[in-house]
């Protein structure tokens, strides 16, 4: 599976050295588990504090004194609202209002801003960007950076512990705390925890001194996965495509409401006639009937046996303790409660549609 | 005296009497991760050498268990509808997946003894 063209982590030994078993994901070699097993690392997230090595997402840091205006064109976002240190969640568009990408955009100064891009995307984000960037008196840097999340109900206590004191950050919120880092109070996983971008010396030095402590384990892509879809969050390429657009992925709340009344943003027009139209499918939970897992591809059916949707992420949920999965229906099917079945290698297994999430988000928020 | 047979897909068998009971290895186990599913095969259905038996799903993903020889089974573990897990704590033991009625003794001649298997994981 790890080619010779897959991209390595710069912590890669360290997490050779914890056992870890490596796998191909959006082009790097990643993490897939560690000896502790993806049961145990998911319910360990949970319960302490899992650190996660993210190093395949990509930091970009856009400034300059149009950085508000090339953001508010890249993104349905209202960039120069944001006050500093804010973090919010947008997307870039196509011009079919289709999802580019979903990133996290945090203020950092008055023309200062992070963008937190998806692995997979990276590249195309970065050129996207900068061909956008030419129209603008703006700069877009592509961060060097170890990119770790600590999530969990003890991550602070954790991060406290190795001299790093979170204080008064709340959810969605970044800051610098030290030279050439950027930490924020967000993540990927339905807990309260923090996503810190630093330099390699300096990872080195944090990530040894969270392993000290017995609170601390690594977590895997596996469990990674397993939960976010717990939390009910998107996974671009997956649940999000360039074919799904805010609207039937029900990300609507993303965009704020002037935004989406009157924002020159890309993808506005054709957003706005979606809107309008109302979307034929909607992004909903799925709850499988019984421990059978139901994954991403397969087919769902209503009662009567017509076609109702697809299936796009589907596993099992440690914490939920049942099967978890999400998908795309017609948007009339689209309500909690809704019986339909998964095909799954021939037999047609009971869904509900469930709201999302499964596991309670535990976000620190004030 | 049961005989201990093992294939290239990781899959184990102990025969006795005409009859193997089939499972998955160590080996196995460990690389599939904590299993939550295992869909069980009817009794009565026959196999030929490669089909599909069983199915088991981990938490990430589902990997068919292939017949390993033809025949019929006999047998399903239904312990583990109720306990997957038995499969990740005892590959070689309670965490059996199937037994099956030989159809042709003989091919068994193609499979390898634990110092093969042992020679083809290392």
């Amino acid at each position: 599976m790890t080619g010779d063209d897959s991209k390595h982590l710069p912590l890669e030994d360290i997490h050779t050295a914890a056992g870890a078993r490596f796998g191909a994901f959006a082009g790097w070699s990643m993490p897939l588990t560690y000896p502790a097993g993806v049961m145990k690392e998911h319910l360990h997230t949970r319960e302490h504090a899992g650190l996660f090595d993210i190093s395949h997402m990509k930091l970009f840091e856009v400034s300059g004194p149009q950085a508000v205006a090339l953001l508010d064109r890249a993104c349905p976002l209202d960039a120069g609202a944001l006050e500093i240190s804010q973090s919010k969640l947008s997307f870039f568009l196509n011009e079919a209002g289709g999802i580019l990408d979903d990133l996290i955009v945090t203020r950092l100064g008055d023309t200062r801003f992070m963008v937190v891009a998806n692995a997979g995307n990276a590249a195309a984000d970065e050129k996207h960007l900068r061909e956008l960037a030419a129209n603008f008196d703006v700069k877009v840097e592509p961060l060097d950076r170890v990119f770790l999340a600590i999530q969990g109900p003890e991550a602070w206590a954790v991060l406290s512990r190795a001299g790093i004191e979170t204080g008064s950050l709340l959810f969605m919120h970044g800051v610098e705390p030290r030279k050439d880092w950027f930490m924020s109070r967000s993540g990927y996983t339905g807990e309260d925890g923090f996503e810190i971008g630093l330099p390699e010396a300096d990872a080195r030095d944090l990530v040894t001194k969270l392993l000290e402590d017995e609170r601390v384990l690594w977590i895997g892509l596996a469990a990674r996965d397993s939960l976010r879809l717990e939390a009910g969050l998107c996974l671009h390429g997956q649940d999000i495509t360039p074919e799904t657009d805010p609207a039937a992925a029900a990300l609507m709340w993303a965009i704020p409401k002037d935004i989406r009344a009157s924002g020159a943003f890309i993808g506005a027009d054709a957003l706005r006639a979606a809107v309008e139209r109302g979307p034929a499918q909607k992004r909903v939970g799925l709850k499988p009937e019984g421990r059978q897992p139901v994954r991403a591809g397969a087919a769902l059916f209503d009662a009567d046996g017509n076609h109702a949707g697809h299936v796009t992420s589907g596993g099992f949920g440690p914490s939920a303790g049942h099967p978890v999965a999400m998908g795309y229906v017609a948007a009339a099917l689209a309500k909690p409660g809704t019986r339909l079945f998964a095909d799954v290698r021939g037999t047609k297994i009971p869904v509900d549609i469930s709201s999302l999430p499964f596991t309670p988000h535990r976000y620190r928020k004030g | 005296m049961a005989t201990t047979y093992f294939t290239s897909d990781h899959e184990w068998l102990r025969v006795e009497g005409g009859i193997a009971t089939v499972g998955i290895t160590d080996y196995a186990q460990e690389q599939l991760g904590d299993l939550v599913f295992v869909e069980l095969p009817e009794i009565g259905k026959k196999l030929t050498k490669g089909d599909t038996a069983v199915v088991v799903e981990s938490v990430k993903a589902a990997s068919d268990v292939y017949a390993p020889v033809d025949g019929e089974i006999t047998e399903a573990n239904g312990t583990l509808s109720s306990d997957p897990s038995l499969v990740n704590s005892a590959a070689t033991g309670a965490g059996w997946l199937w037994k099956m009625k030989l159809a042709d003794e003989s091919q068994l001649a193609g499979l390898m003894d634990e110092a093969a298997y042992k020679a083809h994981i290392a």
